[in-house]
């Protein structure tokens, strides 16, 4: 009978930490779901303008990025400081830009070609100028939806 | 002989490993999802087709120029009041017979939009606009659009569009979307948005 006898101490049990584990896990698996990871490492300096009347853009496997802006400044020795385009992670040209549409919708399975949209992430000082070039090439490659990403703000705080 | 039971593994470190794990998520982790203006390109026409005719007084003229000025209709305007005078246009409503708008409320001048489903805005910039005005024009039109339509949307149905779009791509929603989808289209085709870019001038 003695076997199930406890002893008899003063000083408290430890708390067991074997169930720590199982709560970091908790946690890992929660932040391994909800992490998306930055497809592409920007080269061209990007700080987007406010916009109010905004859709979200969901489904991010059918959203195609073109960046424009500024090179960097640890790039801009060698590409100076006119505006440019960034596709995947290089700096292109705009004629450069069919080609990355076509190629983007090559990798995509036939049935979801329809609903891919372009994200045009360009930076607020770029000239317009660059912005139609971008425009031009995409009527042409026949990529019509577009959406210009912003940051969710009052729109008069572009102009000041 | 006595039966041994295997040595226990020391699970420790094993709290550690997961905690590497869960930071490097942690800091890789970006929750928020883009958000921004769609819009949809008019398709490609190599040669030169010959444009309809548009009675001038169904088109809005905004012209942006390289010092990111804008030029409303030949006046000059602020940014703040673009908005108020696109709602106006849209909204003026002096058609009659056929072209008559049954909900407009505006002015009725007779030099101004005849019915919201004819007018058009024209968007013209400069080869030199900054991108961030530009994007601050469209919005303001945006936003015009959308009040009218969230008027009308308020009057028919007791429920604006911003809320009925909301609903609409909402995967939760417990209503009838295509009741819904039907409202949505009544009121795309009273108010359709008719925004027309051009070539930019250098």
């Amino acid at each position: 009978m003695s076997k199930f006898k406890k002893k008899k101490s003063g000083d408290l049990p430890a708390i067991s930490t074997a169930s720590l584990p199982d709560i970091v896990f908790m946690l890992l698996f929660f932040f391994m779901v909800a992490t998306v990871m930055r497809q592409n490492t920007l080269m061209v300096q990007n700080k987007l303008p406010f916009a109010d009347q905004v859709e979200k853009l969901d489904k991010k496997d059918l959203i195609m990025y073109i960046y424009a802006g500024k090179p960097s400044k640890r790039y801009q020795a060698q590409y100076g400081t006119e505006a440019r385009i960034q596709l995947n992670d290089k700096f292109a040209s705009v004629e450069e830009v069919q080609q990355f549409i076509y190629a983007e919708r090559e990798s995509k399975r036939e049935e979801l070609i329809p609903y891919l949209t372009t994200a045009l992430k360009v930076d607020e000082e770029t000239n317009m100028g660059l912005v139609s070039d971008i425009k031009q090439e995409l009527r042409k490659a026949e990529a019509l939806k577009i959406n210009y990403t912003t940051v969710v703000g009052d729109a008069q705080q572009n102009v000041e | 002989m006595a039966k041994r039971s295997a040595p226990e593994v020391n699970a420790g470190s094993m709290a550690d490993i997961a905690f590497l794990l869960l930071i490097f998520f942690l800091v890789t982790t970006t929750i928020e999802t883009d958000s921004g203006i769609s819009r949809k390109l008019p398709p490609w026409q190599p040669e030169e087709v010959e444009p309809p005719v548009i009675k001038q007084r169904n088109i809005f003229t905004v012209l942006v120029n390289s010092n990111n000025q804008l030029l409303v209709e030949d006046e000059e305007m602020e940014l703040s009041e673009l908005k108020e005078a696109a709602v106006e246009f849209l909204d003026n409503g002096a058609g009659t017979g056929d072209e008559a708008c049954s909900f407009c409320q505006g002015a009725k001048d007779p030099n101004s939009s005849v019915n919201p489903q004819k007018a058009i805005i024209s968007l013209v910039n400069n080869r030199g606009t900054e991108y961030g005005t530009y994007i601050a024009v469209q919005n303001e039109l945006v936003a015009a659009y959308n009040q009218l339509r969230d008027r009308e949307a308020q009057r028919m149905y007791g429920m604006t569009f911003t809320q009925m779009e909301k609903n609409y791509n909402d995967p939760n929603y417990n209503g009838n979307k295509d009741v819904l989808k039907e409202k949505i289209d009544v009121i795309t085709n009273m108010i359709p948005q008719k925004l027309s870019e051009a070539e930019p001038t250098s």
